[in-house]
């Protein structure tokens, strides 16, 4: 990008401090932080209402049960954000407190032992029991930094699974044969609501108010954190360890501490997520879902409260939406626009691109219709919807791409897995050509795409494709902000 | 009048590497002693070895009477040693302020509980502190002044950076300030500044400072004493009129001359 040649005394001290003035995102910070607290707080609360009336907006308990788990999924971004984005430590132990909490509180409030406690003699417990056990895994980690730090917490997050997987059959020396302690693969079942103030939460709509004040009470808690010498100096030491240290701060204590709050989180949302499910499955707290939340995290931005929650809701909601092919397709085509959009300057080249494209498809559907006797006119997808076989948009993708007809009476994939590896090599040779050869080649790879697209990826919407494509998303919005939603841009050496 | 700052028989050696060999070395309340040597003389190991990033292999580092021998980093801190860095060292992704409220964490008490509530004793021990980064930035006039406050560190210059450092370092209140190289990669203007610096800092502060410098203007603009190291060996102390026209420390800044070495 060429600069405005008037710009006075560049590289100088003022000019690097001011530099926020001289970007939209900055401009747009600048103004966000002068703006009076009353007003950003008064903002936020607005927001917060709004979230709150959808249950009063909507009785869908599809609706009510994302909900939910969004938020229980922003609690998880948020406690995950104190030790990864605050203090920087890489834990990757902390789906093991998510589990945890939801086990402590399934043994003590369910049917498997015939325990029932109350909300409030369990969560003290549980959340005490995780402090204790965050302060027992950061102790022989505390001296690791890094990758390190990293493994030592990973061994620890397989060790819940591993326990919570094998559990049914522990030997007790004090008694005879195995014991069943957290029901095996088959986790425990029937485990009570919530009693608060002797109201039983047994509708979503009463677990999404709980998650949602629950979200409220830990963002203020931990921001006010933040804003503390603690939080400053775990922030310090993100930046600096040995530098923190030698300003007198205790860095093994605020690892401990780091990792002892952000698993008390950890277990609030177990908590919550074994209650609204009635039980508590040892897949709903393995290293998938780990990954699904520091993708939360670092998608929103490391570091930023409003950021992680704003990433765990895009990420779950994203997540959901695409469990629907339709919804889906949609999101593909708009996506690849606006990234082209976004990405291709000037606009000439752009205009050239989607051209090209649409030429591209419609020239080989009319030389495929031509040599090919079978058909090309194909469905678009096998499920039925009304979007696959009509619509002006159906019809258009059914005469620019090459569906061949009966393919799915006949079962022939063979072909759509030949292009879903052609797809794979363009995209690979894509990142290695450079100059108008690059721009060349995206057109084929761009209709390649809606071909494999449409074919194969679709019809496995709520298997890999989802996730496929969440990391296609994920992957373009990374690369178009690095630093996240709401992240601020590290400096790490200069 | 006892020394504040006491090494007596002080060893570090890095496997077979002796780097610090039984060094001897004092700085009294309010005194400025400068510690000059060519590259790799040893030092930068003197500030780690005091400051606890190394641990002594034999010899006694006390302050004011107390051994600092064997405590963490951040425990001698607290007992009234700051430092600077050579390879300056801030917290750059935080604002100059908190840059030197962090530093302020030795003499603040308020823990998570409290400060999750905000108590009016933590809201009133921010305060404090507030004022006290405010107090040690306006130290250098208007140079970390305004605006800068809430900027982060990474967009200060270079020789605002140093300063920064410096201000950080005093926010641990500290009795011994520790400055390693302050005008490295100065321009002239700005060292003669650093030199006055240093000086008003001991008057404002109640400082001692020990400061590594290699800029000879420097050490004799501002040191009562001056202690020369080579191959982590003491080999002349004294003022600086002194140490600059002996010849040991001639032959380990320039080599012997053919001469008078055969």
């Amino acid at each position: 990008m060429a600069d405005p040649p008037t710009r006075p005394q560049i590289g100088a001290d003022e000019w690097v401090a001011r530099s926020a003035e001289r970007s939209a995102a900055g401009r747009a910070r600048t103004w966000a932080e002068q703006t009076p607290a009353p007003i950003r707080y008064g903002a936020l609360a607005v927001v917060v209402t709004l979230i709150a009336l959808v249950p009063v907006m909507t009785s869908d308990e599809y609706i009510l049960r994302v909900g939910v788990v969004s938020l229980i999924y922003a609690l998880l971004a948020l406690g995950l954000n104190v030790s990864v984005g605050l203090a920087g430590l890489l834990d990757l132990g902390y789906v093991a407190f998510y589990g945890f909490g939801a086990y402590g509180y399934a043994l003590l409030s369910s049917s498997k032992f015939g325990v029932h406690w109350s909300l409030w003699e369990t969560l003290p417990l549980v959340l005490g029991t995780s402090i204790l056990v965050g302060f027992l895994l950061a102790l022989p980690s505390r001296r690791l930094v890094g990758d390190y730090l990293a493994i030592v917490t990973l061994f620890f997050g397989q060790i819940f699974y591993t326990i919570a997987v094998q559990g049914y059959r522990v030997p007790l020396i004090t008694f005879h044969g195995t014991h069943d302690i957290t029901g095996g693969p088959n986790g425990i079942a029937d485990v009570d609501d919530f009693r608060v103030f002797g109201h039983h939460l047994t509708t979503n709509r009463a677990y999404f108010w709980f998650s949602l004040i629950a979200v409220v009470v830990v963002f203020t808690a931990i921001h006010f954190l933040n804003e503390s010498r603690t939080g400053r100096a775990w922030r310090a030491h993100r930046d600096d360890p040995l530098a923190t240290e030698l300003m007198g701060m205790p860095i093994n204590w605020l690892k401990l501490l780091a990792i002892a709050v952000g698993a008390s989180v950890g277990a609030l949302a177990g908590t919550i997520n074994a209650a609204s499910l009635h039980g508590a499955f040892p897949d709903d707290y393995s290293t998938p879902v780990l990954i699904t939340i520091y993708a939360m995290v670092i998608l929103g931005g490391a570091g930023s409260l409003l950021g992680v929650v704003l990433g765990a809701l895009t990420v779950n909601i994203l997540l959901e939406v695409l469990r629907t092919p339709d919804h889906a397709r949609w999101i593909l085509y708009i996506a690849i626009v606006v990234a082209l959009l976004a990405k291709v300057r000037p606009w000439r080249k752009l205009a050239a691109v989607l051209a090209g494209t649409l030429a591209f498809g419609i020239a080989v559907h009319a030389i495929v219709a031509a040599a090919w006797p079978r058909g090309v006119h194909g469905l678009v997808s096998i499920s039925g919807t009304d979007f696959s076989n009509g619509g002006w948009f159906g019809w258009a993708l059914r005469h620019w791409l090459v569906l061949p007809a009966h393919t799915y009476e006949e079962g022939q994939y063979t072909w759509f897995n030949v292009a879903l590896v052609a797809l794979i090599g363009l995209v690979l040779v894509l990142t290695m050509v450079r100059g108008w050869v690059r721009w060349a080649l995206l057109v084929p790879t761009l209709w390649l795409a809606a071909l494999v697209w449409e074919t194969r990826l679709v019809e496995e919407g709520t298997g890999p494709t989802r996730f496929l494509l969440l990391g296609a998303i994920l992957v373009v919005l990374m690369a178009a902000r690095p630093q996240g939603f709401l992240g601020t841009h590290r400096v790490e050496i200069v | 009048m006892a020394p504040l700052l006491e090494l007596e028989g002080v060893s570090k050696a890095f496997g077979g590497l002796r780097v610090i060999d039984n060094l001897d070395l004092t700085v009294g309340e309010k005194e400025i002693v400068s510690l000059i040597g060519p590259n790799g003389a040893g030092k930068t190991t003197v500030f780690n070895l005091i400051t606890g990033v190394y641990r002594v292999d034999k010899g006694e580092i006390t302050l004011g009477g107390d051994n600092l021998v064997g405590l963490s980093p951040h425990r001698i801190t607290r007992r009234g040693v700051a430092r600077t860095f050579q390879t300056l060292r801030l917290f750059l992704n935080m604002s100059v302020k908190e840059n030197v409220m962090a530093a302020a964490y030795g003499h603040t008490r308020a823990g998570v509980v409290r400060s999750i509530l905000r108590t009016p004793g933590q809201r009133r021990e921010e305060r404090e502190i507030e004022r006290l980064a405010q107090e040690r930035l306006a130290f250098f006039g208007e140079r970390l002044m305004g605006y800068r406050w809430n900027q982060p560190a990474y967009s200060l210059s270079y020789a605002n950076r140093r300063r920064l450092e410096i201000a950080r370092a005093t926010a641990t209140s500290p009795r011994i300030l520790l400055l390693d190289e302050p005008a490295a990669g100065m321009n002239p203007a700005e060292t003669a500044e650093i030199t006055q610096l240093i000086a008003k800092l001991r008057g404002d502060g109640d400082y001692a400072i020990l400061v590594i410098e290699h800029d000879m203007h420097v050490v004799e603009g501002i040191s009562d004493r001056v202690v020369a190291l080579d191959h982590g060996v003491k080999i002349a102390e004294g003022s600086f009129d002194e140490v600059a026209t002996n010849p040991r420390v001639l032959e380990a800044y320039l080599g012997l001359r053919a001469k008078e070495s055969t």
